[in-house]
């Protein structure tokens, strides 16, 4: 009995991924009626791709693998950083230096891809150490530093590659002005190894980054649930004050999950743009790669190991939002992940109603099996009355007869 | 002269959604609700006023009777971006979910809403919203003779509605948040919810005001902002959200010092737009593409300000935390 309470205060594993899977079937009800609502006639056979399109070919799935490597990397990010409390909204920014430190490791220096990831990865680092000192030295909020460094890191990261006149695609005979370099062109051996599953899978998206991402999820979770400093980032995250009480160092740690959160996030921008199929295109917006970090960081509940399901997801709805083009314009998909972070926010309250209901139900299982086992009880002295007075009655009827 | 005028017009052009958001952030996180969904809201109340004012144009009530409309298109704006706040304030008054995540999703929906509707309404491909010509206030609406005088230059550059609008909305901003019992309950709400809801004040419904209030006037903003950019919506406002909830913090919660903050950051702005016509500005004439440095100046002075100020900054002490009665 005891046992039993205690285990309810502490929210079950299976309640959360139950709370996701609400979450992501109410967003995907809201898409279904937006679809009816825009064009009747055309919103069955969208949706349909848009739940199959990315189980439909080799290639499509291919595809999903290919775009959920960097999504992975950057849920981490923002995980990695939630897990200390931290928002990290700037996964973009340091998305955007990695990849930029990757791509002139590339091209610039001619590295082989190995070495230009390491790069991508001090690159996002050093764009996590902002957020993460401003907060620890200054009080300045993560969320503004975060939002702020984004901005920079474009404008940086488009001054720079102006400037090194190798980065761009024109310098190796290519036709537009405005992007870098196609890898395949300028220097074969930075692409990230391919291992012959183009060729199994039938298409040119088809690379290891799937499983190096996977690796980083995997070290993500023994940092956070295995190791000494993984343990402080959470006690930082759950209650700072009780954390430095304990004698952890809060500001060295919030500055340390920042850069881990940095340097997952720019091996994130190194995968998508070693990869060779898309090429960093010189525009004044911000890259929406990072900002999908938040809802698969969310939908995940930080877990490193569950933000690889989650990735993969969000990856999977975006093929199938690409499929639905033309009838559709594929920022249907945003809006449904945007419900589903609108529904993740309270994903607490949902996790505790769940578990509260589990509990109730457990509670009246248990209320009913007592009243039955005390039915049975008291049948069974009843049963036991009856004898002992049939006895009595008999003892006494042989008592009389004696006499 | 007239690049001076030019510059300071845009200038107050740029300042005035800056302004407006900024002072519709203060009033939602003193209440004790970040509101990280300005952009968001933004987005949604010049999505809908824009699309009003098409309307305005096409039905001919528009171009007859020109600030009417213009003003039916604030209202517009103010209507829409407050009642799509609710939705942040439901998450975090009623639901205790957190606040920057709740106001996270806002910002991602409403681009993507804009998209679609703008779709919808317009057909494929269509993802812009034309501003009608006749939004903006001229000599001759005023009847006013044209010379080519300084002031005329600086006035009737870029003269909307909304200017004067944020001039009045400012005045009352400030007074509404210092004079009035309803502005003390609101940043009682802010920095001690449970001292408040012992004096009986409904913190519940104080939360829900301010992030009202700062919908309505992010919402205007919007509107503002869409106006300044250029002669069409775009379904974005180009991060002016989030720059406004910086000019916030640098303005330290305070009416006047947003003022203040949000002139200095469109100033800032402005140079960089300007650099290339501005004579005493350095050209960095031997690195190519040099306007990215200027494009870069107000992000990174934002953060050296931020940096420097942070000793005095002040956040309201009751943000971003639910207030749930049960907890003392």
């Amino acid at each position: 009995m005891e046992q039993k309470k205690r285990r309810s205060l502490h929210i079950p594993g299976g309640t959360s991924i139950l709370a996701s899977l609400i979450s992501i079937g109410v967003g995907l009800i809201v898409g279904l009626i937006l679809l009816y609502a825009l064009n009747a006639k055309a919103a069955g056979g969208a949706f349909i791709s848009l739940i199959t399109t990315g189980f439909r070919s080799s290639d499509k799935f291919a595809k999903v693998l290919y775009q959920a490597a960097p999504l992975i990397m950057t849920g981490l990010s923002v995980g990695f950083a939630f897990k200390t409390g931290l928002f990290n909204i700037g996964a973009t920014g340091q998305y955007t230096v990695g990849a930029a430190f990757a791509l002139i490791g590339a091209i610039q220096f001619q590295l082989p891809w190995y070495v230009c990831l390491l790069l991508s990865m001090i690159g996002g680092a050093i764009w996590g150490i902002f957020p993460g000192l401003f907060k620890a030295l200054f009080n300045v909020n993560e969320v503004i530093t975060s939002i702020m460094f984004n901005w920079i890191a474009m404008f940086a990261v488009n001054l720079t590659i102006n400037n090194l006149p190798m980065m761009l695609a024109k310098y190796w005979g290519g036709a537009q002005m405005d992007r870098t370099a196609n890898l395949a062109q300028a220097n074969p051996g930075a692409l990230i190894p391919r291992m012959g599953l183009d060729t199994l899978m039938k298409s040119n998206y088809m690379n290891i980054s799937i499983f190096i991402a996977i690796l980083f999820a995997i070290l993500a979770w023994v940092i956070l649930s295995k190791a000494t400093f993984g343990y402080e980032l959470k006690a930082c995250g759950y209650n700072r004050n009780a954390s430095i009480y304990a004698g952890i160092t809060a500001k060295r740690n919030i500055v340390l999950s920042m850069v881990f959160a940095g340097a997952f996030a720019g091996v994130g921008g190194g995968l998508y743009f070693l990869a060779g199929t898309g090429q960093y295109t010189l525009l004044k917006q911000l890259l929406t790669a990072g900002f999908n970090g938040i809802p698969v960081a969310l939908l995940a509940t930080s877990n490193p190991i569950g933000t690889i399901f989650s990735a993969f997801f969000v990856s999977y709805i975006q093929v199938g939002g690409d499929a639905m083009q033309p009838d559709f314009v594929k920022e249907i998909i945003d809006i449904i992940i945007s419900v589903i972070i609108y529904l993740a926010a309270f994903a607490l309250l949902t996790r505790e109603l769940l578990a509260r209901g589990k509990q109730r139900r457990e509670d009246e299982a248990e209320e009913a099996a007592a009243a039955e086992a005390k039915a049975a009880l008291t049948a069974d002295a009843d049963a036991d009355v009856v004898e002992v007075a049939a006895d009595a009655a008999t003892q006494e009827k042989d008592e009389v007869s004696k006499s | 002269m007239s690049i001076l005028a030019d510059i300071l017009s845009a200038t107050i052009l740029f300042m005035i959604p800056l302004l407006l958001v900024a002072l519709g952030g203060m009033f939602s996180e003193r209440s004790g609700v970040v509101n990280i969904a300005l952009e968001g809201i933004m987005i949604i109340g010049a999505l809908c006023s824009c699309l009003f004012l098409r309307v305005m144009d096409a039905s001919g009530f528009g171009p007859a009777h020109p600030q009417w409309a213009m003003f039916f298109a604030i209202l517009v704006a103010a209507a829409t971006g407050a009642i799509f706040a609710l939705l942040l304030a439901f998450a975090s008054v009623n639901l205790k979910a957190d606040q920057t995540i709740g106001g996270t999703a806002l910002n991602m929906f409403a681009p993507a809403f804009a998209i679609v509707l703008t779709w919808a309404i317009q057909g494929q491909g269509q993802t812009t919203i034309l501003i009608p010509t006749w939004s903006r206030i001229t000599q001759a609406t005023l009847g006013v003779a044209v010379n080519g005088s300084f002031f005329q230059a600086f006035l009737f550059k870029s003269f909307y509605q909304t200017t004067i609008w944020a001039v009045f909305l400012f005045i009352i901003a400030a007074v509404l948040l210092y004079k009035t019992r309803f502005g003390l309950r609101l940043r009682a709400c802010g920095e001690h919810p449970q001292a408040a809801d012992s004096v009986g004040i409904n913190v519940y419904r104080m939360r829900y005001a301010g992030v009202f209030i700062s919908g309505f006037l992010g919402g205007i903003g919007g509107l503002a902002y869409t106006l300044a950019a250029g002669s069409a919506f775009q379904s974005t406002v180009a991060g002016y959200g989030f720059l406004a909830l910086a000019v916030m913090i640098f303005g330290n919660w305070k009416p006047l010092n947003i003022l203040g903050a949000s002139l200095f950051f469109a100033l800032f702005k402005i140079l960089g737009s300007y650099s290339g016509s501005i004579p005493f500005l350095p050209k960095f004439e031997n690195i190519k593409a040099s306007e990215y440095i200027y494009l870069m100046l107000p992000y990174i002075v934002t953060m050296i300000v931020l940096i420097l100020t942070s000793k005095k900054s002040r956040a309201p002490k009751a943000e971003g935390i639910p207030y749930d009665k049960g907890r003392r």
